[in-house]
């Protein structure tokens, strides 16, 4: 492998660029995967219903970047990959998973394939911040002889900013080089800003439409002032982890080390969308991780992620144990008090004879049996 | 109730203790500093009246969005009262913390904890924590 990745510190105290300004305006400050992130600047509700309602920014340069240039590395990801990227138009983004050889989930990312204004074709690969290293080291382990494949970890090269919610469009347009209202979600381009290369995406962790721009580290505090200056006419307002967490809860998007870990599959984790058994032309397509996922497909899966409703006030969290005819049946692997359906709100993994609509539960919050109910997801679907 | 005549735990709960029909009574409740470093409060945990609560341990709980933390109580004694409406208002906590926002009312059995903090000491914990 050449340019291998530059390792992040593990003690926490990897700075974003946006460190001072988060300090500045007043965010607490926490360790997230090494780095010093902001968890919220005002208050979680309001940064959630700013998103859902308004438009927010979030700094996520914590997110692993890894590019992938070279003729081989459309082959290279197509057998690391649980879906196929040789397929990919230039300008597309795809959700995909990374597994081990017993179908174990390493990481969820997403996958865009893209050009530099002078026509060369690469791929982008944004990975959990939490696996960056796993999963560096995992490419180099499965990297065949003589690939015609470079891998650069752009991480901290560049910032990743996240501007989200009904007005985010309105409010980068006028920024941007391209026309963002005609790009579709899940679409993206290298575009540029200041002269430099900027990577433009419609996509998001929140659950409403948005933008996310990938630009060099040494351009971000200019960039976010131009984002904000813009975005003055909607009374923009920064939000942190703690809004994106409760964000992506509403819309059941699954989190790695809480809904995903080695020892969840696609099937389990209601992910098979993510996974393409078959190429373009209808063969059986042999990626890390296919015979056991064609395995579990064939004997059927055991358990499967589900949403859980319960009664009162105190949001399940994560690890409590849910209970089903007076036994002991699965954990909460995420919960929060849900600000848009003003309830609590939780996922879990459950055993497939529990898991349907309308299942009647119960959850163990802190010593008291809380009545729950297994719900469709997602918790909360944009119109 | 000012906040400068009240006694606070380093936990962030603060007492103010009356004299009823010949009774020590603690009012207990929790420091706004407490309430703004919580924020988005959902959950609200009351002890029932009855309840024998010790100084320097849980009465009860207090939920946010983000975690649940624990109420220690500043007072030996028995509740004799617990502000039933508190729970489903709890946005009274940022607007009257030390009045309205009142949690519990012990009957003190035994002096208070020697480790309670007067309203300077307090205040400058709360200013070496933020």
């Amino acid at each position: 492998m050449t340019n291998a990745a530059a390792q992040p510190e593990s003690n926490g105290d990897v700075q974003t660029a946006l460190f001072s300004w988060h300090v500045e305006q007043n965010a607490r400050m926490v360790d997230f995967a090494g780095w010093q992130m902001p968890i919220q600047y005002t208050s979680i509700v309001q940064e959630h219903e700013a998103t859902r309602n308004n438009v927010t920014i979030f700094d996520v340069s914590h997110m692993g970047r890894l590019r992938f240039n070279g003729d081989g590395a459309g082959a290279l990801l197509d057998r690391m990959l649980t879906r196929s990227v040789t397929d990919m138009q230039v300008g597309q983004v795809r959700y995909s998973l990374m597994c081990n050889h017993d179908g174990g989930i390493l990481d969820d990312v997403l996958v865009y394939h893209l050009e530099t204004p002078s026509g060369t074709r690469y791929f982008l690969l944004v990975v959990n911040a939490s696996n960056l290293e796993k999963i560096v080291n995992w490419i180099a382990a499965q990297w065949p002889d003589e690939a015609a494949v470079e891998l650069c970890d752009r991480t901290q090269e560049t910032s990743m900013l996240a501007i989200q919610g009904p007005n985010a469009i309105a409010t980068v347009a006028p920024l941007l080089s391209i026309n963002i209202g005609e790009m579709k979600y899940f679409r993206a381009k290298v575009t540029h800003q200041m002269n430099k290369p900027c990577i433009v995406s419609r996509t998001g962790y929140t659950g409403e439409d948005g933008v996310e721009l990938i630009i060099r580290r040494d351009q971000t505090d200019q960039i976010l002032q131009n984002i904000l200056a813009a975005g003055r006419q909607f009374g923009i307002s920064p939000a942190g982890l703690g809004a994106r967490d409760t964000l992506r809860l509403e819309s059941a998007m699954p989190l790695y080390g809480h809904e995903l870990d080695e020892n969840t599959n696609p099937l389990e984790a209601g992910l098979e969308f993510a996974v393409s058994w078959n190429d373009t032309n209808g063969k059986n397509r042999d990626f890390i991780g296919s015979e056991a996922l064609t395995e579990f497909k064939k004997t059927g899966i055991q358990r499967q992620r589900v949403g859980l409703l319960t009664d009162g006030k105190r949001p399940a969290r994560e690890g409590y144990a849910v209970f089903g005819d007076g036994k002991e049946v699965g954990i909460i692997t995420s919960g929060t008090y849900s600000p848009t359906l003003e309830q609590p709100i939780a996922m879990a993994y459950l055993p497939t004879l529990y898991a349907t609509t309308g299942q009647q539960l119960e959850v163990d919050i802190r010593g008291k049996l809380t009545p729950a109910t297994v719900c469709n997801l997602p918790f909360y679907k944009r119109i | 109730m000012n906040a400068e005549d009240l006694l606070y735990c380093d936990t962030h709960e603060w007492v103010f203790v009356s004299e009823q029909d010949g009774q020590k009574i603690a009012t207990v409740g929790i420091s706004a500093f407490a309430v703004e470093q919580l924020t988005d409060l959902v959950y609200m945990e009351l002890p029932s009246v009855g309840t024998v609560v010790t100084a320097g341990k849980e009465f009860g709980e207090v939920e946010s969005v983000k975690a649940v933390s624990p109420l220690y109580s500043p007072a030996t004694g028995t509740v004799t009262e617990v502000n039933e409406g508190l729970p489903d208002n709890l946005e009274i906590l940022n607007s009257d913390p030390y009045e309205a926002g009142w949690i519990m009312k012990v009957s003190v059995s035994e002096d208070l904890s020697d480790k309670l903090l007067d309203y300077t000491a307090y205040q400058r914990q709360c200013g070496e924590a933020s």
